[in-house]
């Protein structure tokens, strides 16, 4: 076979360029800046800094409330991405199996794919309101006293409701397509071997949807850990207060709002590393495990 | 629209070089939006108008952490504003950054404009000052915590406007009893914390309320006369006759305008928004209460609000626009109009002759509660308070308490948390300027 190649060697450097400045201007030296400026304290406007070293790495670790907010994010993120997912399929099973009116029951269950998350957030607020929120109304008729940002844990239910409800779309675009790419003749052949729905569904087409099913799964952990800022942000309305918060809206809260630019800087290595591990768990763990046909 | 003008104004300036102008242009970074912001313009309008000489431009930059945020971006790319627009909490970080700003009253005294701090009302002229009591920040958008009644809820209750917390304490069964929410508030830390200290003349920060230096400042609120309060607060709210609807402002004023709540402390500036609201009982404002066991008498709180600084590293033209739009703002027209349009304090006391000789105070009473609380007694420490990382004290303070509310943690643990997390934040913030 003949191996295709480039005349010159220069030619795919040059075609690189583009690519590679980008990422180096947009990635890697803020990230080896903000590497950088966690090592100090400094002033905002630039006149004064002391080099700390660790210190502000020591401040996070030894933080109670920095721990309740790593709790926290990690409880989210669980919950969130276990019920967009769950949710997701469930509703891409029963998509997959109606034959009239299909497309109508599709584009209904896709268009919040196009609301923006801070949109997402303002929904959830006028449905939450305090004082005359439908959802609130029906909590209260049940006998939950619903309280959004007054209690700690309503707000949190409410952020986990309205980031589930803004992911849903997403995963059920992938997960429909992917079970309309399981050939028919695997379907009617599990059709013979199995009379149970709910067995075919296990033993064939989850398994056959796990690539699917992981590459959503990795999507869904990052959409729970940084795109929910805006959900986070309008829920809380910048005040958080007795509320609770991401790790990213706290890199926020300190940096952007507080200016405390070493803090929020290690907080910011901290989440890097945390991405790090994501994907080295992504390409090395699972990937050799999971079967891409 | 706004950017297109931006981008106008840039052009323009960028051409200033080449072409000789007559006009000297300013920029000025505000965080004024809604019809406050229509207020900003036209306060620009009127400056534009009444001379050829300068011309400023204010543009709007989001909220007051949005706009200090994107100044010191600014700033540090040497492309700042000449005026921005600085919050009370933000202003520890502005103050100490020398060099970044222009003393406003080195400002004006350089530019021939006179300059006397006694000129104006006494509860502004510190706050944005330094240790030598040389003002730094030029005060703008000035309020204070006032007290909000529904009278005709009162009435109802057949009760008189408390102006101590034991006299409420003695009237709220009756509120209660006629259906109403007593008391609520609208910011903790601002109502509860900071003017608390203010309103009683008690210390709120070692290093003379943190005036003489970042180094070594602790912030004083693990004191008895805190302790008590909260857990005073904290019984009213078992009673029902307090009510706490999270650290959203609005949630809690809400309550007021709903005519479900009785009172609420809120900010002078409210006024002007209630007013529009057409809300369907009689209402007025009251000093904001302070403990008579604590002290005989109430003393003036801070001012809320925010200042305008004038940047550094600007020419000396420049420095002569703003030094003009600076005499222009502080005139007691425009002062007037500013207090009568928004609710916000004026400034200075010939602002507020005027609007008392006017009779703005005949019409609406409430309106006069603001200035008249920042002219009575001062003491050693109601001149204003000066701690750096204080949005993430504030932050702290608003968890804290609403724990403290919701019976998540003890007021004992609460205020020794915010004082321990707090010098933290001070200690920081001390080394950031090294």
């Amino acid at each position: 076979m003949k191996r295709a190649g480039f005349a010159s060697r220069w030619l795919p450097i040059l075609l690189l360029v583009p690519q590679l400045s980008i990422i180096l201007v947009f990635f890697y030296w803020p990230a080896a800046y903000a590497v950088k400026s966690s090592f100090y304290l400094q002033d905002p406007f630039g006149f004064g800094q002391t080099f700390v070293g660790l210190e502000n790495y020591a401040s996070l670790s030894n933080s109670a409330e920095y721990f309740k907010v790593t709790n926290f994010t990690v409880i989210f993120t669980v919950l969130v991405t276990f019920f967009s997912l769950a949710l997701a399929l469930l509703l891409a099973v029963k998509a997959d199996k109606v034959i009239r009116g299909a497309k109508t029951y599709r584009t209904l269950l896709m268009w919040v794919y196009a609301v923006a998350p801070p949109v997402a957030g303002f929904v959830g607020l006028l449905l939450f309101n305090q004082r005359w929120g439908p959802l609130t109304e029906f909590f209260g008729s049940l006998g939950w006293d619903f309280n959004l940002r007054a209690d700690y844990f309503d707000t949190a239910f409410a952020m986990v409701v309205v980031s589930v409800w803004k992911q849903v779309p997403v995963n059920f675009i992938f997960f429909l397509s992917g079970l309309q790419s399981i050939p028919k003749s695997v379907r009617e052949a599990a059709l013979i071997d199995n009379r149970s729905a709910s067995g075919r569904f296990w033993d064939v087409t989850f398994p056959l949807l796990a690539p699917t099913g992981f590459f959503l799964l990795i999507i869904n952990i990052t959409y729970a850990l940084f795109d929910t800022f805006g959900v986070i942000d309008t829920l809380v309305q910048g005040e958080p207060g007795n509320n609770p918060m991401t790790l990213v809206y706290k890199v926020y809260v300190d940096g952007f709002r507080g200016n405390d630019l070493g803090g929020s800087s290690a907080q910011s290595v901290v989440l890097m590393v945390l991405v790090l591990a994501l994907t080295v768990f992504q390409f090395r763990m699972v990937e050799k495990r999971i079967h891409y046909t | 629209m706004n950017t297109i003008k931006f981008t106008a104004a840039a052009a323009t300036f960028a051409l200033a070089g080449t072409a000789a102008f007559a006009e000297t242009e300013i920029t000025w970074w505000h965080a004024m939006g809604g019809n406050l912001g229509e207020t900003v313009n036209k306060i620009a309008a009127g400056f534009n108008a009444s001379q050829d000489e300068y011309k400023i431009t204010p543009i709007f930059k989001g909220s007051y952490e949005e706009t200090l945020t994107s100044g010191i971006a600014a700033f540090r790319a040497g492309e700042q504003p000449n005026i921005m627009q600085v919050f009370d909490a933000g202003s520890a970080t502005v103050i100490g950054a020398q060099g970044a700003t222009v003393p406003v009253q080195d400002l004006l005294s350089e530019n021939g404009v006179d300059f006397d701090i006694n000129d104006y009302i006494p509860g502004v002229r510190y706050f944005y000052a330094d240790n030598q009591g040389k003002m730094i920040g030029m005060p703008f958008n000035s309020s204070s915590p006032v007290m909000y009644y529904n009278a005709d809820a009162l009435a109802a209750a057949g009760v008189e406007v408390p102006t101590t917390y034991e006299e409420f304490e003695a009237i709220a069964p009756a509120l209660k009893e006629a259906g109403y929410i007593p008391l609520v508030q609208t910011h903790l830390p601002w109502e509860f914390v900071e003017n608390f200290h203010s309103r009683h003349n008690l210390p709120f920060a070692t290093n003379a309320n943190g005036y003489d230096g970042a180094e070594g400042t602790q912030i004083l609120v693990n004191s008895d006369e805190m302790k008590m309060h909260f857990t005073k607060v904290k019984e009213w709210l078992d009673e029902g006759y307090f009510g706490f609807f999270g650290t959203g402002w609005d949630d809690n004023q809400a309550q007021f305008e709903a005519g479900k709540a009785a009172m609420y402390i809120g900010s002078s500036g409210d006024f002007g928004g209630l007013s529009s609201k057409g809300m369907s009982f009689e209402w007025g404002s009251s000093y904001l209460p302070y403990w008579a066991s604590i002290t005989e008498e109430g003393y003036q709180t801070f001012i809320g609000g925010a200042s305008l600084f004038a940047m550094a590293g600007k020419s000396a033209e420049e420095n002569k626009a703003t030094a003009e739009f600076f005499r222009y703002l502080t005139s007691p027209e425009v002062q007037y109009m500013w207090h009568r349009e928004t609710g916000y304090v004026p400034v200075t006391t010939a602002a507020y002759e005027l609007a008392k000789a006017d009779g703005h105070y005949d019409r609406f009473p409430a309106a006069e509660t603001g200035p008249k609380q920042l002219m009575l007694a001062a003491g050693e420490n109601t001149r204003g308070y000066r701690m750096g990382f204080y949005v993430q004290i504030r932050d702290v303070e608003n968890r804290e308490l609403s724990r403290v509310l919701s019976g998540e943690t003890t007021v004992e643990d609460a205020l020794a948390t915010i004082e321990e997390e707090g010098n933290e934040l001070l200690a920081r913030f001390a080394k950031t300027q090294g």
